[in-house]
């Protein structure tokens, strides 16, 4: 038994606690993407090879993008290549994207969000914005045709599924897009069909008698961005977070209540104009963003009242912009100007202090 | 687990947050208290508690009997140290503390005579005819400190005042921290003493009612205060929720009465006195068999040491004595004396065991490897974990860009440092170590500041005292002149006596008259000062004694 002699000042005295409870950040991001699994092995199965090239070009730009930005900063390469953050990034922002998306979209939009949303403000926990969402964001603004151009569904081992040779050329062949008829390559998505119908002075009732049903939004078999098709999937994945201590109920919960509320309020004031509670819950990105995208650590506020506050916000920022706004999906914008909101919100949403009678104030039972 | 027999309900922990830790208790919660053989050589530290170090009592050469005072306390916040054993004094000099610095420390050093023989005790199983203020001197002077890990002098606990009535006093049987099981041992295998302990404890605050709060994961210890309890109608045995920190004390004392002690405040502003159980036992020894406290028990635990152990030890037996007691340690990464979450690490097993130590705690090399740190990616585990509701997140990054204001109006100074924080942190970021570094900081600054406030009054005493004697100066040189020059005028005084006298009036009158004037030109609280100089004076003396 090998004795250390007596006065040896050999031990390291660091500061206490002593113990430890976390897995750490790398097993924090791997529990994340484990929760993405289920929408990405989906999403490729529903749009075929081209989901899978686009999420393997975000992939790739945006880790390289890490890497350059890690060494140019002088921070340990490895160490945060490893942590996971970049993975979960690239692949909450290729889940977002049309799956038909051509491949300099997925690259642009990778190294924005890796250089710009996050590298440039600090790195890992520095950014106020969530970069994917920035990333989308930009990318909206800036291409709107490649952003709002959805796929038909073509499931892979199903008569319709393109070819591996097809899937390239979707992904990587510029313009010249296989030449099969517009309707068969494209489709709208439900929110977006929706919103250019309503223009035509039809009735919500009227639009979704055309072919929508709840259960198609459900199970995933509508046009949509790679990862928000399967509301069944999303939740599943979400479950599984909340399962493991990842996200907390309250931003989830807080958002889809605050849209759905919305959604209830105005449908049953004027049916005809406001699509109900199932469609606005089921459709778009509003799950993706509840429980994977708003649920982001870094830019959501670390307070239990903020986060119900942060969590609302969204919400009814999604579905103002999905019901008043240009566009037919607001998800992305909703989060993102929350986010530009969280350090005021985490200022004034302080716990009450144990012992004191509010954040600040005078010692509990003081006189004064 | 075996089932849980006692039917006492559970109490929640009404405190937000805490974390649930690997006990690691297995360990050790099966093996009995065993006395550890008195060591050849001890060397008893003179600060074993919060306040001043005591004072050696003993010269080199000195024979001490066991119980024999060797360090008397020091001013009002200090309490006497007892020779452990009998012996020879063989050095009254610095030896390595227990404490992370690995600074030594003054400390008395006796080679024991292996008789173990006691001092004069005075037993008094006849407590209740004594008064509480004679309690309270008795376990002053038994030495007596608070087990649980603070080493606060208990009877200043004892002493609440006439303002604070204390109806009820808990006895702490938390030991939330993983590790540790000295309390658990000491309530299943003393049951009895502990709560006459209790007793003393409540008669001397002439409180009524007594409270066992044991964590409930220690059922047997649950079940055997409930069996102790038994005939004595005014304690009761509550089980609380096992969650950490339930052992501190604020903490605690909600989960138990509902009473929040608010910040800044003692436990007896809420009419509690809250002890752990381990001083209610050394209350009881001191009181009823007159013994100080010169021992303790002392988990030996975690994955490096062979056999871990409950041990009852003298103070001041090093802690490779107590280590070799254990079948010896191996592959040894951290000594952790306390629990791991808010325990010091030591350099060396070189230092002795004193009144605070709950724990010692070996860890292998593996354990400690810790990974590093990456930055804060604010997940809110932290808020979401502390015990007291602040954020933590925000105090370590004011904290580390020196922020000291800004952090103090996070509630700085209502961290009770117990890790839960970096605990939770999924980037391993040493939270506490922070929070520490920021109170040091602040109160060094405060420091600081009043040495500077203090030469900034004594500068300004001084220059006017200067300009003072300046203006006495010339007064003098003009009253000379003006002297001389009624001399020249042929008025002769008579006798030289009677012109030094005059002189002196003269002069004091002077005096008097400039002193009003500094006055008048003083702030007006110097004017209030001195037009109510009487009161005061007469408040003054009577805070003299």
């Amino acid at each position: 038994m090998a004795q250390a002699p007596a006065g040896a000042n050999s031990l390291a005295t660091p500061s206490s606690p002593h113990a430890h409870g976390s897995g750490g950040i790398g097993s924090v991001m791997g529990a994340v993407v484990i929760g993405l699994a289920p929408v990405t092995l989906f999403s490729v199965y529903l749009f075929g090879w081209p989901a899978l090239f686009l999420l393997l070009v975000t992939l790739a730009f945006g880790l390289a993008a890490e890497a350059v930005m890690l060494r140019i900063m002088g921070r340990p390469v490895r160490a945060h290549l490893l942590d996971g953050s970049a993975v979960v990034t690239c692949l909450l922002l290729g889940l977002s994207l049309p799956a038909s998306a051509p491949w300099w979209i997925a690259a642009l939009g990778a190294v924005f969000a890796i250089v710009v949303g996050k590298q440039l403000y600090g790195g890992l926990g520095a950014n106020p914005f969530n970069p994917a969402m920035i990333a989308r964001v930009m990318l909206l603004i800036s291409f709107p045709k490649e952003l709002s151009t959805w796929p038909a569904i073509k499931p892979l081992f199903s008569g319709r599924a393109l070819s591996f040779g097809e899937g390239l050329q979707v992904t990587f062949g510029g313009d010249k897009l296989p030449a099969l008829p517009p309707d068969a390559a494209s489709a709208a998505t439900p929110l977006g069909h929706l919103k250019t119908e309503l223009t035509l002075n039809k009735t919500v009732g009227e639009i979704l008698d055309q072919g929508y049903s709840h259960g198609q939004a459900l199970f995933g078999t509508l046009s949509g961005s790679a990862g928000e098709t399967s509301a069944l999937l999303i939740l599943l994945g979400g479950l599984y977070l909340w399962w493991r201590g990842i996200i907390g109920w309250r931003i989830p919960a807080s958002m889809v209540a605050a849209t759905g509320f919305l959604a209830l309020a105005f449908h049953v004031w004027d049916p005809s104009a406001f699509p109900g509670l199932g469609f606005h819950l089921l459709n778009g990105g509003l799950l993706l963003g509840a429980f994977f995208i708003a649920t982001d650590m870094v830019t959501s506020p670390t307070t239990p009242r903020g986060q119900l506050i942060f969590g609302s916000g969204c919400g009814v920022l999604t579905y103002v912009i999905r019901t008043w706004g240009g566009y037919p999906e607001g998800v992305s914008f909703a989060v993102v100007l929350m986010n530009a909101c969280v350090p005021l919100i985490d200022h004034y949403t302080r716990p009450r202090v144990f012992g004191k009678e509010r954040a600040g104030g005078p010692p509990l039972g003081s006189e004064e | 687990m075996a089932e849980h027999e006692h039917r006492t309900p559970i109490l929640p922990a009404l405190f937000q947050g805490g974390i649930e830790p690997a006990e690691h208790k297995e360990r050790s919660s099966e093996s009995p208290i065993r006395a550890l053989p008195v060591p050849e050589v001890v060397h008893v530290p003179l600060k074993q508690h919060i306040g001043n170090p005591a004072q050696p009592a003993v010269q080199v050469g000195d024979k001490v009997r066991k119980g024999d005072v060797i360090g008397k306390p020091d001013g009002f916040v200090s309490v006497p140290v007892h020779a452990p054993t009998s012996g020879t004094v063989t050095g009254v000099d610095d030896y390595p503390a227990p404490h992370p610095s690995g600074l030594s420390a003054p400390a008395v050093t006796i080679e024991a005579d292996g008789a173990d023989e006691w001092t004069d005790l005075d037993p008094r199983p006849d407590y209740q005819e004594l008064k509480p203020a004679e309690i309270r001197g008795r376990i002053r002077e038994a030495g007596l400190v608070g087990l649980g890990g603070a080493g606060f002098p208990t009877f200043i606990k004892l002493n609440p005042g006439p303002d604070r009535p204390v109806d009820t006093v808990i006895l702490n049987g938390g030991e939330s921290e993983p590790y540790l099981t000295c309390d658990d041992r000491l309530m299943r295998e003393r049951p009895k003493e502990i709560l006459q302990g209790a007793s003393i404890l409540a008669y001397t605050v002439g409180a009524k009612r007594i409270v066992v709060a044991i964590e409930s994961n220690k059922w047997q210890a649950i079940s055997a205060m409930l069996g102790a309890s038994a005939g004595w109608p005014q304690i009761e045995v509550v089980a609380v929720e096992n969650r950490y920190p339930m052992g501190a004390e604020k903490q605690l004392i909600v989960s138990v009465t509902g009473r929040e002690v608010p910040s800044g405040r003692l436990p007896a502003d809420v009419g509690v006195l809250n002890q752990n159980v381990g001083t209610a036992y050394a209350a009881y020894r001191a009181i009823v068999f007159g013994e100080p406290l010169i021992e303790r028990v002392v988990t030996v635990s975690g994955s490096a040491i062979a056999e871990p152990a409950n041990l009852e030890v003298r103070f001041g037996t090093p802690i490779e004595t107590i280590a070799r007691a254990c079948g010896g340690y191996h592959d040894l990464g951290r000594l952790i004396l306390g629990g791991p979450l808010v325990g010091s690490a030591l350099h060396s097993t070189e230092p002795p065991m004193v009144k605070e130590s709950n724990g010692l705690i070996f860890q292998t090399r593996a354990e400690v490897s810790g990974e590093a740190a990456m930055p804060c990616i604010r997940c809110g585990a932290c808020v979401e974990a502390c015990p007291v509701s602040l954020v933590p997140n925000e105090m370590y990054h004011l904290a580390r860009n020196k922020e000291f204001d800004r952090v103090q109006d996070y509630d700085l100074f209502d961290c009770i440092e117990c890790g839960c924080c970096a605990w939770v942190c999924p980037s391993n970021l040493p939270l506490v170590h922070y929070y520490r570094y920021a109170k040091s900081e602040i109160q060094a600054k405060e420091r600081e500041k009043e040495q500077a406030d203090i030469a900034r009054r004594r500068t300004e005493a001084r220059d006017a005292r200067l300009a003072r004697e300046k203006a006495e100066k010339e007064a003098k040189r003009r009253a000379k002149k003006k002297q001389a020059g009624d001399g020249q005028a042929g008025k002769e005084s008579a006798d030289p006596r009677e012109e030094a006298a005059r002189k002196a009036a003269d002069k004091r009158r002077r005096m008097r008259g400039e002193a009003a004037a500094d006055d008048a030109s003083g702030d007006a609280s110097a004017d209030t000062a001195d037009s109510g100089a009487e009161a005061p004076d007469g408040d003054e003396s009577s805070q003299q004694p």
